[in-house]
């Protein structure tokens, strides 16, 4: 399989390139106008109308119909619903409980990305230069093991990641147990039972569930670096530090801004890792997010039309949050790139 | 100056690594950055393995014994907290659910997604761009926004709570990336090859069915992994528009036996069907783990 997908570059080069060398006057063109035969049009009905009549049934319309149903005290059963305006965006922001879980969220879209991406980074320089320093830039020996190994987590269903650490969690798990291996007594101590520590510790299974994803994707983009560069700098004095500082991180800016949304998003939602680790919010409502809360007003408390309203805030945070990522990598990049001229 | 510099030692490091390539001679900062990264990446392998083991461990105790030591050892490895799991608490009943669900939905998405993607890529039809971005959208919305309009256009169709309203429920949000993952994979195919096939008088289906699919083959295979872990995986869609028991799948079986766990506390049972749930996605993961790190990497890797 691996061979067929190397085979696949040159192969596509090369047509390209007879393309190019024979002057054809329209390269790859999108088609040809063809008439209306039965062939065409069954193969265009099938092939684009039913793909597209399930998308948009399925996802644009709830999509659409939820920003209308924000704006309604619709409760889901009644066949009647006002239309209110803006009142449940206003009644959501002097909502503290939905400001909690949106701080909550706040703060998980910022800590899981750092976090994650900074051991990915660091786990995937190891494995790609962290070899020796002379010959060929190389990566430490027998690295693939840790890569199949640390992937292990992305696999497992979020849901099934959240139950297994909260059992790690309980006061007489594994963790306790493991901290009572160094002779310290823990009493117990429930680590999603106490709002000092809940936050900490679902922050920490998120992580774990994704680094080795992430350390996968950077391993590639390192290795799609020309191994001429990694010899420059090598050539030029740079150590594996350096290197790394100065070759590395430049060079898969776009896979890390990439990593940063989609870790973002990710943390944004949440839902699954905190319905395993506290379903019910954690103390003082100390983990709550806001997909939670919109589980909750929707299918507990029958207030559709205020759950519609907090999706809308959901969606739109998010797209707050990709621009804001762009932004912030477009500004770091323009700065680098001054530096470097 | 610079240039200088650089001339001169350019024919350095080729001596070098001709001289070492056969005994390597690691300073000894090499050693220490080696040994270091290697003792920090051993420690991220136990903590990654290490909950996997404990829960294996004591999928074979009893409750009392989990309760009682961390880390002491079953006093008999039986199968009983498994069947209980499996019949008792109807994880078999909810594996088959997952495996037909997710499996006809894989092949449902995998048709559909190469379908439109192919269309989209190759032919200039008006709109197509639309579509597009379309999907483009509908990649980035919250599935959360979805969701309460979603259980009403299901529950009008007579399709809540059943396994294929959940089915075309899951190709509907797996067909965005689908298409996108498949849409550079056609464009890049050569149209020489489709004209040929016109030309030797196949028409769109045959071109597309015999020519053009097999040929998406690389692509198709790492987005059926990727949708397979997505699908496997999805935990939103079924809680909310699945509440029948009888139609319950592996994820929220789970969610749903560790919250009644709460209460009566069969943590046995409960790591038994933890165990049930992991190893069918590892043991693909294991089997298929270089195409799966592949199709992460998108062919950037060499």
């Amino acid at each position: 399989m691996t061979s067929q997908t190397a085979s696949g570059g040159p192969q596509l080069q090369t047509a390209a390139a007879t393309a190019a060398r024979t002057g054809r006057r329209k390269p790859p063109r999108a088609g040809v106008p063809r008439k209306l035969t039965l062939d065409y049009v069954s193969f265009l009905i099938v092939f684009l109308g039913l793909p597209v009549a399930i998308f948009l049934i399925f996802v644009i319309s709830p999509f659409v119909q939820a920003v209308y149903y924000s704006m309604t005290n619709w409760t889901g059963f009644s066949a009647t619903m006002d239309f209110i305006g803006v009142q449940n965006f206003v009644r959501l922001f002097q909502d503290p409980t939905f400001l909690q879980a949106m701080g909550n969220n706040a703060l998980l879209a910022i800590v899981v990305p750092l976090i994650t991406i900074a051991i990915a980074l660091i786990f995937a320089s190891m494995i790609t230069v962290g070899g020796p320093s002379h010959g060929q830039v190389r990566g430490l020996k027998a690295s693939s093991f840790y890569r199949v190994v640390s992937f292990f987590p992305y696999v497992i269903p979020a849901i099934v990641i959240a139950i297994l650490w909260n059992m790690i969690y309980t006061p007489s798990g594994l963790l306790n147990g493991l901290i009572g291996l160094l002779g310290i007594d823990m009493n117990e101590y429930a680590w999603l039972g106490d709002e000092r520590t809940a936050m900490g510790a679902t922050i920490f299974v998120i992580v774990w569930s994704m680094v080795g994803f992430y350390m996968v994707l950077f391993v590639a983009a390192i290795k799609g670096i020309p191994s001429e560069t990694l010899e420059a700098a090598r050539i030029d004095g740079a150590g594996r530090f350096r290197t790394v500082i100065s070759i590395l991180l430049p060079q898969i800016r776009d896979n890390v801004q990439t990593a940063y949304i989609y870790l973002g998003i990710l943390a944004l939602d949440a839902f699954v890792y905190m319905a395993g680790l506290n379903a019910t919010g954690g103390p003082g409502n100390s983990t709550l997010v806001m997909s939670q809360y919109l589980f909750r007003t929707a299918f507990e408390k029958g207030q559709f039309g205020l759950a519609s309203a907090m999706g809308v805030v959901l969606a739109v945070l998010t797209l707050l949050f990709a621009a804001l990522v762009i932004g912030v990598f477009r500004l770091i990049g323009g700065k680098d790139e001054g530096g470097r001229a | 100056m610079s240039t200088d510099t650089r001339a001169a030692i350019t024919i350095d490091p080729k001596s070098t690594s001709r001289k070492g390539l056969r005994t390597p001679k690691d300073t000894t900062s090499d050693k220490v950055v080696g040994g270091l990264s290697h003792g920090v990446l051993a420690v991220w392998s136990i903590v990654v393995i290490l909950p996997m083991l404990w829960t294996l461990v004591g999928s074979f105790k009893t409750t009392k014994e989990i309760f009682a030591s961390p880390f002491g050892l079953p006093a008999d490895w039986n199968f009983d907290n498994y069947v209980n799991a499996w019949v008792k608490n109807n994880f078999g009943g909810m594996f088959l659910n997952t495996v037909i669900v997710v499996g006809v939905a894989l092949v449902l998405v995998m048709v559909l997604g190469a379908m439109c993607a192919y269309v989209l890529a190759r032919f200039a039809l008006p709109g197509s761009r639309v579509i597009y971005y379309l999907m483009l959208a509908g990649l980035t919305f919250p599935v959360f926004l979805a969701i309460v309009p979603l259980f009403f256009i299901l529950q009008g169709m007579g399709l809540l709570n059943t396994l294929p309203g959940l089915i075309i429920t899951y190709v509907a949000f797996a067909l965005p990336f689908t298409v996108f993952f498949l849409f550079s994979f056609f464009k890049s195919l050569p149209y020489e090859i489709q004209e040929a096939a016109y030309v030797d008088g196949a028409g769109e289906w045959r071109t597309f069915f015999q020519v053009m699919l097999p040929m998406a083959k690389p692509g198709m295979a790492a987005i059926a992994i990727m949708n397979f872990l997505g699908l496997w995986n999805q935990f939103l869609l079924p809680i909310s528009l699945n509440t029948n028991q009888d139609n319950y799948v592996l994820s929220q079986g789970m969610a749903n036996f560790a919250s009644a766990a709460g209460y009566q506390v069969d943590f046995g049972a409960m790591f038994a069907a933890v165990i049930i749930t992991i190893v069918p996605v590892l043991v693909v993961y294991v089997l298929f783990q270089r195409q799966l790190q592949g199709s992460v990497s998108q062919g950037t890797s060499k």
